[in-house]
């Protein structure tokens, strides 16, 4: 089924098109997110969306060279550990856990480092969880020589 | 006037679907039918202006969840269709759930209505303080991420243990199952 897919020129390139601008906008859905609709969940799963629409096109293996199993696996873990770790900072900076005051010399600005980090930390790990997802549904029971 | 049509047409779509769901005997098709079921549910959600929780539908529920289903169906073997055998017990549990949940929405508040409970108790003090607090106009973002920062920690961390989960299960022994199956295949040949 994939070889299929693969040969066909109008979806390999369209996919090539597309995987930049999709990429582009799951970071403006990031970053935006304080702004407009959006936030670490959505853009996660936008940017995930990228690269499983590339190892569909190209197959798995392209794929896994593109994002190594074992750093997304690690990225999966740097997530969770950004959302906690400011967390603790804020503790050692004299405040409680995630409170996001103490991040700045003004409580209003600390409030929007703390928001963009954890933000970034859910984003992380949303993009990595559903790539792994995506990962092993698809190798799944297959066999490579 | 005019949401209300909207809604009355994207409902009687969302029906629609839903019967064609219960009709499909392929599993793919299935698949296909519930990524529109909730691509429509998104389009609701718009039109009762919830456009963050429209945005996340669309993305997780009809994006991503429907390209798993499709994996996870393309792995199924062909050509086994399920019978149910005794459709009466799952009736008269279909139209027990639905006179519930039909008396839960006679007693549910208006759509909008600003008495409502939930409109009530915190949600005052987070639109008045986070306008002049944080400087971010998104009050979602706001809740999500500051006031709601544990709940937020908690939900990350479930996806983390979800993906943990999934790869513990379908890709742990790789290796080792890769060899089990060649010898498998070798003794029965």
């Amino acid at each position: 089924m994939r070889d299929k897919i693969s040969s066909s020129p109008v979806l390999s390139v369209v996919s090539k098109i597309l995987f930049a601008p999709i990429i582009i906008f799951g970071l403006y859905v990031q970053f935006h997110g304080d702004y407009g609709p959006g936030g670490g969940f959505q853009a996660g799963v936008i940017v995930a969306a990228a690269f499983i629409l590339y190892s569909m096109i190209f197959g798995l293996s392209k794929g896994e060279t593109l994002v190594p199993i074992m750093i997304n696996r690690y990225l999966m873990c740097i997530g969770v550990l950004l959302y906690a770790g400011v967390g603790i900072v804020s503790i050692f900076l004299d405040g409680m856990y995630l409170d996001y005051n103490v991040l700045s010399s003004d409580p209003s600005t600390g409030q929007h480092i703390g928001i963009i980090l954890v933000e970034l930390g859910v984003g992380i790990t949303v993009a990595t969880v559903m790539i792994a997802l995506y990962h092993s549904f698809a190798s799944f029971g297959e066999i490579n020589e | 006037m005019n949401f209300l049509l909207i809604n009355f047409f994207l409902i009687s779509l969302l029906l629609v679907t839903t019967f064609f769901i219960f009709k499909t005997t392929s599993l793919i098709s299935v698949v296909a039918l519930t990524g529109a079921f909730t691509l429509l549910c998104s389009a609701i959600y718009v039109n009762l202006d919830a456009v963050d929780v429209a945005f996340t539908e669309a993305a997780v529920g009809s994006g991503i969840s429907t390209i798993l289903m499709v994996m996870a169906a393309a792995k199924l073997p062909e050509g086994k269709k399920n019978k149910l055998i005794n459709l009466f017990p799952s009736i008269i549990l279909a139209v027990a759930i639905s006179l519930i949940l039909i008396i839960i929405i006679a007693n549910l508040p208006l759509l909008g209505d600003p008495n409502a409970p939930i409109h009530l108790h915190v949600v005052p003090e987070y639109l008045k303080e986070s306008k002049d607090f944080f400087h971010i106009p998104n009050v979602v973002t706001n809740i999500l991420a500051s006031y709601r920062g544990f709940d937020t920690l908690g939900e990350t961390i479930v996806i983390f243990t979800a993906g943990l989960g999934v790869i513990a299960l379908l890709t742990s022994n790789t290796l080792n199952r890769k060899t089990n199956f060649k010898k498998n295949k070798k003794n029965e040949r």
